[in-house]
């Protein structure tokens, strides 16, 4: 089998609130686990159990106490847990994506043109970048109408949409998932599934939280247990 | 990382007391090209001060500040003459201030104030200079027919970008702002930073932007550092301090302010 | 104060001059780094004189120290050697130096002058000296002084080229009409003073050595023999003198800067020479305008 995607090995994260008189929180230890190209993983679990905190970790948004998270851009490997902020933002623009659960409004900027961003950050001109945007909102049926408003004021399935449009309109060999189907209908929630579908088969490795289960059968190969990694920490 | 990336700026071991006070202490920082760097923290911080370091309008005390002239050699800016500093400052740098009044010629016509660094390098063609100034204007979202007016008739929101017009119309590629938003109402806020986020991302600048405002480090900046009583207290990409500060005195800057 | 040894004077007189001679002698090392450092701006100690500033303390001043017991003094105020300021001046000089005066520029060594350059052409052997209100061309801009010394220091004019840009924005045109900035020698920029910018292109390379006295800013400049003196513009809007309708309406002269004489309250006007020796000397040369006697 060839090298994996991304390498969890050992990670362990507490939070630590100072403001609570430095009370300790622990969310997994010796989380450990693989990841291959093309394949679609579930983490599972309870709320609470740590499943988005690993998520974020993976992305570098949570810092790692111990461990290592490594993950393979191009000829390198990036290990996560000790990459240097300037080494993970690169890392962020060309090995790995995050479809967070909800779309960070950026004010003023038009759906059409969040949607396209990534694209354009990675060099691609930009009038193809736009037709590229215009199709995928088109393939989750937001409403033409909106392309051109800012997503402030759309509501939640419709923000969703634009963020995972944006999440998923650029190539990145490692996808991070956060619900992203949580506040979609049937139909959208079926083309979500077939992009999904489309990205494992370009290759794409991802690492998500799908609390659909519908979604979840028809999309992962298989679950991680984060319950396992709480217990132990 | 790439072999080939370097840095714009580099700080070394800045520090900066006013006699017994400590303006800044041993501070180290690097910025890239392209990349926007917040400096956040209390007034009080030091925040200021540093920003006054890094854009030598102050000495420091001890350290050095380095920058990459355009030859791609990295400089002690010290070693400048003041010659090439003021050059420097009024080419290759911007400096956005949080009072308008101190940034533009408050007498002087919006035209002016945009053309006067073009003037300053040598444009001597005045329809030429009224075209960049239009051009500029323009991308700053200040009507055309406004050229002629000085900023004393200008809102609060206009002046800033009317200072960020004339500080970006000699292609920057470093800009300083400290508090470039402070003052003025959320809407008008709103508008500044989505402006000031298109600029950066189109023209590629590199900026160091001084902000006690988290929200504005979140939607502009890609790295972060937190200062307190001079010292840069923690520092990392912009996301990773403010959704898992480390430090307390983060936590509590975090945690005070209404979701950012 | 020395008496005595000359017949006929007073009991009481003047040192040469008025000034001291230690005074004089900084005045003319002002003068002289002032010659070496075209258009620059030398600070010097300038002393009370017995009239007030704006009545040209600084140019009495430079007068006193360039002046010598041979030299004869022309003094003029908008060009007129007859008002009252020029008069006072003549007789100050002649009271303390005993010096020959003249109203003819020919005839004249050195020429004290307010707000004007003579329409005859100066000679190699000629002072002319200005009187300055401000020195500081930056001034109007930059109201710091520490910094206009620095933009100075530097060659840093790009903010004289925005007050002309101003002009242009405000009016269509360079308004600024007198007081006009000058280039000199390629390096400092200077404020020629207020005379009309129409007497600019006569600071190019004059034979004759130009000296600048501010007395209230105690600021000394000089444009030495035969220095380039460009009066800045642009390129599109490039430097231009006024331009007058008719000729001098005594002498007939065309080409010289005129001023404009109210003859009645009924709107009467005429145009003439603000030179009034050079209208004379063309009218006793034979020269009559429409209004010429």
């Amino acid at each position: 089998m060839s090298e994996p995607i991304l390498e969890v090995s050992g990670v362990a994260k507490t939070f630590v609130l100072h403001l609570r008189d430095g009370a300790r929180l622990p969310v997994v230890s010796g989380a450990g686990f693989e990841l291959f190209a093309g394949e679609c993983v579930a983490l599972g679990g309870p709320s609470g159990a740590g499943k988005s905190s690993l998520l974020k970790m993976v992305y570098g948004n949570y810092r790692v106490d111990q461990g290592a998270i490594l993950v393979r851009d191009g000829d390198e490997t990036v290990d996560v847990a000790h990459a240097g902020p300037r080494r993970l933002i690169r890392l962020r623009e060309t090995a790995m994506g995050y479809v967070s659960q909800f779309l960070r409004v950026i004010p003023r900027v038009s759906a059409l043109d969040v949607v396209a961003e990534p694209l354009i950050h990675d060099g691609v001109d930009r009038d193809e970048a736009l037709a590229k945007a215009r199709a995928l909102l088109a393939r989750l049926n937001l409403p033409e109408r909106l392309w051109s408003l800012p997503p402030a004021t759309f509501s939640g399935g419709e923000q969703q949409r634009v963020n995972i449009a944006r999440g998923l309109i650029a190539h990145r060999p490692l996808l991070l998932m956060d619900e992203p189907t949580a506040s979609l209908d049937a139909a959208n929630r079926a083309v979500v599934i077939g992009l999904i579908e489309e990205k494992k088969r370009a290759g794409v490795a991802i690492l998500g939280i799908f609390h659909d289960a519908e979604v979840r059968e028809a999309v992962c190969d298989r679950i991680i247990d984060v319950t396992e990694f709480a217990k132990a920490a | 990382m790439t072999a080939t990336e370097q840095p714009l700026l580099v700080a070394e071991g800045l520090s900066k007391n006013y006699g017994a006070r400590i303006g800044c202490r041993d501070v180290s920082l690097e910025v890239y090209p392209g990349e926007v760097l917040a400096v956040v923290g209390e007034s009080g911080s030091g925040k200021s001060t540093l920003l006054s370091l890094l854009s030598t309008e102050l000495a420091p005390t001890s350290g050095r500040v380095s920058y990459r002239l355009r030859d791609g050699a990295l400089t002690d800016l010290a070693s400048l003459g003041a010659a090439e500093r003021r050059l420097l400052m009024r080419t290759d740098w911007g400096f956005v201030r949080q009072n308008p009044a101190e940034g533009l010629r408050m007498a002087v016509s919006a035209g002016g104030n945009v053309g006067e660094r073009l003037m300053a390098v040598g444009w001597r063609h005045y329809g030429n200079i009224r075209e960049e100034a239009l051009d500029w204007l323009g991308r700053v979202e200040i009507a055309g027919d406004r050229i002629d007016d000085d900023p004393r008739a200008f809102s609060g929101g206009m002046r800033q970008r009317l200072q960020i017009a004339r500080n970006l119309v000699t292609r920057p590629r470093l800009v300083f702002m400290d508090e470039p938003t402070g003052g003025l109402d959320v809407s008008v806020q709103a508008r500044l930073l989505d402006l000031i986020r298109g600029l950066v991302t189109d023209l590629g600048l590199a900026v160091i932007i001084v902000t006690h405002d988290l929200a504005v480090a979140r939607l502009l900046s890609h790295r972060m550092v937190v200062m307190r009583q001079g010292r840069v207290i923690e520092t990392g990409i912009t996301d990773q301090v403010l959704d898992d500060p480390r430090e307390p005195y983060t936590q509590l800057l975090v945690s005070s302010v209404l979701a950012v | 104060m020395s008496a005595s040894d000359v017949g006929g004077m007073p009991q009481i007189t003047y040192n040469f001059a008025y000034l001291d001679e230690q005074t004089k002698r900084m005045i003319r090392r002002a003068i002289l780094k002032a010659i070496a450092v075209p258009g620059y701006q030398v600070p010097f100690a300038a002393r009370e004189m017995p009239m007030p500033y704006g009545w040209g303390t600084g140019g009495v001043q430079v007068t006193a120290a360039v002046l010598g017991r041979d030299d004869v003094l022309k003094v003029i105020d908008q060009g007129a050697d007859d008002t009252t300021n020029a008069v006072a001046i003549r007789g100050f000089f002649e009271k303390t130096a005993r010096v020959a005066t003249t109203t003819s520029t020919t005839e004249a060594t050195v020429i004290q002058t307010r707000h004007r350059i003579p329409e005859t052409k100066l000679r190699e052997d000629q002072i002319l000296v200005y009187q300055v209100p401000i020195p500081e061309p930056l001034r109007f801009l930059e109201p710091r002084e520490t910094e206009t010394r620095q933009l100075h220091a530097l060659a840093e004019y790009g903010l004289m080229h925005v007050k002309l840009y101003e002009d242009i924005a405000r009016h269509g045109h360079i308004a600024t009409t007198y007081a006009y900035p000058v280039e000199v020698a390629g390096r400092y920029v200077m404020d020629p003073s207020p005379i009309p910018k129409f007497d600019n292109p006569k600071m190019d390379d004059s034979p004759a050595l130009q000296l600048f006295g501010a007395g209230r800013e105690k600021r000394i400049y000089a444009i030495p023999p035969h220095t380039k003196v460009r009066s800045l513009d642009f390129e599109d809007h490039p430097f231009k003198v006024q331009r007058f309708a008719k000729p001098c309406a005594l002498c007939g002269a065309t080409g010289a800067y005129l001023d404009e004489v109210i003859l009645d309250d009924k709107g009467g006007r005429m145009f003439v020479c603000s030179d009034t020796d050079f209208c004379n000397t063309r009218q006793e040369e034979g020269h009559r305008g429409e209004m010429g006697a």
